[in-house]
Order: structure tokens, then C-alpha cells, then sequence
């Protein structure tokens, strides 16, 4: 069934600027059922002639059924523009905005606790299932195979750079998941460990974390306890020095569990299989599943 | 962003937490004046971007004006280096001369957000004046801790909590209580990243005073506040970082290296140069040239990139999602026709235009080996390291 995005996703999507837009092309040329774009003031109007335009997220849900959306909204209007998201029920809200202040997302995430809505990002790439055609995010859908290995990463082209080993060494994707590079995100790597874990699509993990904050310990402790299929993992940063912010408002190193040493020897402890080497991610991954 | 000590002291006044009496002077004369009006022995602070600054020389007590002059006329126009700078150190342009206070007892407090637990905490801890990650280390049980609730805020009794554990004099529980409710507001309301009081001090008369001031500020932030924007001294950055900065590029100069890496992407900015360590050379910078970097920023990249005297080869590695190869490569040739720097490249791009973008530089004169992916990237980097050694 691939997780998160597959033939039941119907996209949604706000912010059609110009890079906004430049995506939801790409995303409607792959084959996602998008059903709805919001822009305020375009409502009866087509995107790409194709789409239907609506002034409001609420409205565009009663008339599409709409049950996913994606962000693009620059960044001070993102927290709003997710607040919007969640309030007209959308199952799942994929922000790909980069920047978005750290405590807007703090707020965010306060906020939608006890409420249903599934969010990933911000300034992730967004979630790929290549068997199903759906695309939630910028992932190049060109790069991406169907097969049985789930992604999941912290970061962008990092990702993309994970996907083309796989691909190189004979390996396909249940579903590709970005969930971002900021300190305060919506879905972590322990969410979709567990997604992995009950789909029957994916028989193995690749994880890419990075240096700063602890979660990729967490997700150590996770795996320990709850997930019998095999993981690969790299972490990128071993090179990085302490104390300086290496681009991701996330990655930077506060203390000694911020450091990629720190995560790499506890995810080893956890039975993961360590990547020495970000170019060796696809080839950990040929040599664990044989 | 980083700002001035005297910078952050100004936000604390504004929100009423205590201050000593101070000035900042970049003259001997202007120093003087300050001392005199303060009177007494008085401490004479550099004001640069670097911790450590004590230990290293940039801190003194002086016993008149006449010294505290003397003491900012050495200062001024050196460099101070400590052990969070480079080599080189930072410069020195400003020192605040203020009011030194009879202490009793000297404390931590420090506010942050803890993405993990995906709210603001605060810290304190009794060990002021000390390295807090030291004190994390030896003596977790003297650091404190509360969460404020995202929404709601800092509540009160939350304060208190923390002025009790502190145990600060009875008389002084209240002052404590409503200091951290300024400095949690000073956090909030400027979109800081970081607010640190290291030491916050008891004085003999008990009165609660915060002796240092340190603000860091969320760049994200930073377009909700255009008056704190200004804050920024670009000198008190590296210069080829100044560059990036004027450019908006996301660039760090790290010591050592040799070899400058031009990136998309900062998760594949540090694979790159994590794969660089592997090849057996240190990095020289983190770059990431973005997704929708125009040909201009391109080729600034690329200068400061062969402008660092410490580079002599360089990797690219590009997976063009958004960001196109053609425009990348273009704006590399056009950078290097301007530079005198003859150094290798070594270049892997995929993605969007990819094929283009190959082509541009094997086009070019410039000296190109073209790998396939990040494992090609370090077999043939390792192999020129070698070439470049045997050269020397």
C-alpha cells in the first residue's frame, strides 16, 4: 500500500507563486490526483486548465473532497496558511516552505496536538509513492523507482541522492518521506518507522539523519523496540565543526547528542546498519537485503 | 544572527530587567568620560561575537579612568582571539565600560527552544560564571529547568519555581520572579534564538542583577523586526562569510581545509564534506548554493569559494531538483575567467539539465574531471589529493 500518499491521495494545493507553480506542474505532469488549488481572488478559474481554483482551503475541501494538501506560501504566511489546512480537516498537510520561523512552528505544533490532521515539514521535500504515481512535494519524480525500500530523511537532495544509489544497485521505493530540516517539525522519523513498519509494500529502510537535536536517538530507541525490518542509516555532518549552523536551521551541533558520531554509535547499538559513507547508502542497502 | 553584548544589554533595559550602569566607548577619551561618570573601579569588556572572551585577555577590572582609557586604547583596533575564534581572532572596535558590583553570589539563566520537546525552556542553574555545558557535565543536579507552555507562555509560578530552586535570599524572590518573566518576554518578543545571562548576580544589598547579556537572533525571524536587522556587524564576521552574507549565500568558512565544496542542498553539502574527510582532506566550507540561486549568486559563489587562499581543488556535486546544471555550470566558467585561480574541479551533476550543464564546463578550458556520483566523487578526489602531493 505504500504509506502516506498513494491512489486514495487527493491533493490540494496552496500557494501558486512562481516556484509554487513550477511544482504543482510537475506534480499534475506525474500523474497525482490533484483536485484543488487555492488562491484567494482565482475562484472559477483553471490551474494549468485543468484544476480548479478556490478562494478558501474549507470551501475547496466540501466541493473536491480533497483529503491532502501542500503548502508552497512563503514563509510568514506559512504557520496561517497550515492553521487553514488543519482546520478544514485535511488528513494529511505536507508544508515544503523553507524559513518559517522556528517559534511559529512551535505554535503550530501546540496546536494541532489533539486535532487529526498528520503534518510533515516544514522545509521538507515532501513524500513520493512511485507505484502509485503520487506526489506530495518536489522529489524528481524522475529519479524515483517502485519497489520495496522506504525513505526517510531530514533533508533534500540528500534524499535524492540516497534514491539514485538505491536505483543504482537494482532498488526500487515503496515511498519516499521528507520530514525537513527544521528543529520543530510535524512528523519525525520514529511516525514513519512505525508507518514502515505496518506497510507491506516496504520490506526495509533507509534513514538519513543529520547533526543536531536528538531524534535521530530517538528513533535508535524506536527501532530497538519496534521495527524487525532491516534500516540503513548515514549521517551527514561527521565533518561538521560545533557550534556553526550548516544551512538546515536544525543542523547544528549544542551539545555532545547533537554530534553525528553520537547518533551513529547509538543507531549501530540499535542494530542499524551504519552507511560509513553517504556514498555508500545504496551499497549498505544491496549488501543487507543480499 | 549574533549581536553586541551592549546591543543585547539595551533590549534587557528596554524590557526592565536590571542592568549594571555602562557605556560603550571606541575612543580612550570616550572611555574616560564614562568611567568618570560611573566612578570607582569600573570593567573594561571587548565587544566582539565570541565567547571565552575573560579568559582571553578581553576583560578587565581597572581602579580609575584613567586606566579604563588607557586599557581601550590598547584594545581597540586589535584583534581579541579566543578559544571559540579562528586564528585570526575578531576585531575589536567597541569596548562598554560599566559600574562593577559588590556579589554575592553568581547564577546562570538561559532561555532556547528545544525542538525536540517543540517548546521554549528555560534553564538556571547556581553555578554562574562557569562553562554551563561543563556544569551539564559534572553537575546536572545544579540545573534547573522549566517548560513554557507554547500558547499560553511562562507562567508565573514557573518563574518562581526556578528563583526558589536557585535559592536565592527570601527578599529577592520576587525581583528573580519578575526578572525571568522580562527575559522570557525580551525572548518571545524579539524572535530570539537564544537569550543568556552568564552571570546573573545576587549583589550584597540582595538585589538581582544581570551582569551579561547575550542575544542570539533567529535569522529566520529577522523579517518581522527590520530595527534588530540592522543590528548585524558584518566585521565581526570572516570576510569571505561577509561575502556569502551579502549575498544570501548559506556559507561557512571551516579552518583547515583545502578543499572548497559547491553544493545544492545543506543535508548534500555535508554529505559532500563528510566525503571529502573520507578521501583523506578536510573541507574548506559548507556551501549550499540553494535551489533557486541565479547565475550572478552562482559565480559570487564560486569566487568565494577560489578566493579562500586555503582551497586547491575543488568539488561540486549538484542534484538539480530545483535548481538547474546549465545555469550552475555557466555561472562557474564565467567566475573562473575572472579569478586568477587555476585549481582542479572535480564535478558531479544530475538532475534537471544535467547533460547541458556538463557539457558547458568540458567546453571550457577550465581544468575538469567529471564523475557520475558521490562514490566517483571520492575515488577521483582522493586520487588528485595525491597528484596535488606529489606536485608540491
Amino acid at each position: 500500500m505504500a504509506i502516506l500518499v498513494d491512489s486514495e491521495t487527493r491533493l490540494l494545493v496552496q500557494g501558486l507563486g512562481r516556484d509554487g507553480s513550477f511544482q504543482a506542474s510537475r506534480t499534475l505532469a506525474y500523474g497525482t490526483n490533484m483536485v484543488a488549488a487555492v488562491h484567494p481572488g482565482r475562484n472559477g478559474q483553471k490551474f494549468e486548465n485543468n484544476v480548479p481554483f478556490f478562494s478558501q482551503v474549507a470551501d475547496a475541501v466540501d466541493q473536491t473532497g480533497a483529503n491532502t494538501g501542500i503548502i508552497f506560501v512563503p514563509a510568514p504566511f506559512a504557520m496561517d496558511a497550515i492553521i487553514e489546512q488543519v482546520d478544514a480537516g485535511l488528513e494529511l498537510v505536507v508544508c515544503i516552505t523553507e524559513g518559517v520561523p522556528v517559534i511559529d512552528m512551535v505554535k503550530v505544533m501546540a496546536y494541532i496536538k489533539d486535532k487529526p490532521t498528520r503534518l510533515i515539514g516544514s522545509n521538507c521535500p515532501g513524500v513520493l509513492s512511485p507505484g502509485y504515481k503520487a506526489k506530495v512535494g518536489i522529489i524528481p519524480s524522475n529519479i524515483v523507482k517502485p519497489g520495496n525500500v522506504g525513505v526517510v530523511s531530514r533533508s533534500g537532495t540528500l534524499t535524492y541522492e540516497a534514491i539514485a544509489q538505491l536505483v543504482q544497485h537494482g532498488m526500487g521505493q515503496s515511498t519516499c518521506v521528507g520530514i525537513g530540516g527544521d528543529p520543530v517539525h510535524g512528523t519525525t522519523f520514529t511516525d514513519v518507522l512505525e508507518l514502515f513498519e505496518a506497510d507491506k509494500e516496504t520490506e526495509a529502510i533507509v534513514l538519513i539523519g543529520e547533526i543536531g537535536g536528538t531524534r535521530e536517538q530517538l528513533a535508535a530507541d524506536y527501532i530497538k523496540k519496534h521495527i524487525n525490518k532491516p534500516v540503513v542509516a548515514a549521517i551527514a555532518g561527521q565533518s561538521a565543526p560545533a557550534g556553526k549552523r550548516m544551512g538546515h536551521a536544525g543542523a547544528i551541533i549544542t551539545g555532545k547528542a547533537a554530534m553525528a558520531s553520537e547518533k551513529i554509535k547509538t543507531l549501530a547499538e540499535a542494530g542499524v546498519h551504519i552507511a560509513e559513507s553517504p556514498a555508500l547508502i545504496g551499497a549498505k542497502m544491496k549488501e543487507v537485503l543480499g | 544572527m549574533n549581536i553586541h553584548e551592549y546591543q543585547a544589554k539595551e533590549i534587557f533595559e528596554k524590557f526592565g530587567v536590571p542592568t549594571p550602569n555602562s557605556g560603550v566607548a571606541s575612543t580612550a577619551e570616550e572611555a574616560i568620560e564614562i568611567a568618570d561618570r560611573i566612578g570607582g573601579r569600573v570593567v573594561v569588556k571587548a565587544q566582539v561575537h565570541a565567547g571565552g572572551r575573560g579568559k582571553a585577555g578581553g576583560v578587565k577590572l581597572v581602579e580609575s579612568s584613567k586606566q579604563a582609557g588607557q586599557l581601550t586604547e590598547e584594545l581597540i583596533g586589535t584583534h581579541l582571539v579566543t578559544n571559540q575564534t579562528g586564528p585570526t581572532g575578531v576585531p575589536i572596535e567597541k569596548v562598554m565600560i560599566a559600574e562593577t558590583l559588590d556579589i554575592k553570589d553568581e547564577l546562570y539563566l538561559s532561555i532556547v527552544i528545544d525542538g525536540d520537546l517543540g517548546a521554549p525552556v528555560v534553564m538556571a542553574s547556581s553555578e554562574g560564571g562557569m562553562d554551563i555545558e561543563e556544569v551539564a557535565a559534572t553537575t546536572p543536579e545544579k540545573i534547573f529547568r522549566v517548560i513554557a507552555d507554547p500558547l499560553i507562555g511562562l507562567s508565573p509560578y514557573h518563574a518562581r519555581d526556578l528563583a526558589i530552586a536557585l535559592e536565592v535570599p527570601s527578599e529577592s524572590i520576587r525581583a528573580t520572579t519578575k526578572l525571568i518573566i522580562d527575559l522570557y518576554k525580551v525572548f518571545i518578543e524579539n524572535d530570539c534564538s537564544l537569550v543568556e545571562v552568564n552571570p546573573l548576580v545576587v549583589t550584597k544589598d540582595n538585589a538581582i542583577v544581570a551582569l551579561d547579556a547575550k542575544i542570539n537572533l533567529e535569522d529566520d525571524a529577522l523579517f518581522r523586526h527590520p530595527e534588530l536587522a540592522n543590528l548585524i556587524d558584518p566585521n565581526q564576521l570572516d570576510p569571505l562569510e561577509q561575502r556569502a552574507y551579502k549575498s544570501d549565500l548559506a556559507y561557512v568558512k571551516l579552518s583547515g581545509g583545502r578543499v572548497g565544496c559547491m553544493v545544492n542542498g545543506a543535508g548534500l553539502a555535508m554529505a559532500t564534506m563528510d566525503i571529502t574527510k573520507n578521501a583523506g582532506a578536510d573541507p574548506a566550507n559548507f556551501l549550499d548554493i540553494g535551489g533557486s540561486a541565479n547565475q550572478e549568486r552562482i559565480e559570487e559563489a564560486f569566487k568565494i569559494i577560489v578566493d579562500d587562499t586555503d582551497v586547491e581543488i575543488v568539488l561540486v556535486n549538484l542534484f538539480a531538483g530545483i535548481a538547474r546544471s546549465d545555469v550552475v555550470a555557466a555561472g562557474i566558467v564565467a567566475a573562473a575567467a575572472e579569478t586568477a585561480a587555476k585549481m582542479p574541479l572535480v564535478v558531479s551533476m544530475r538532475g534537471t539539465n544535467a547533460k547541458e550543464g556538463i557539457e558547458i564546463l568540458t567546453d571550457s578550458d577550465l581544468d575538469i574531471t567529471v564523475v557520475t556520483d558521490l562514490a566517483g566523487a571520492a575515488d577521483v578526489l582522493q586520487q588528485k589529493l595525491l597528484e596535488l602531493e606529489r606536485s608540491n
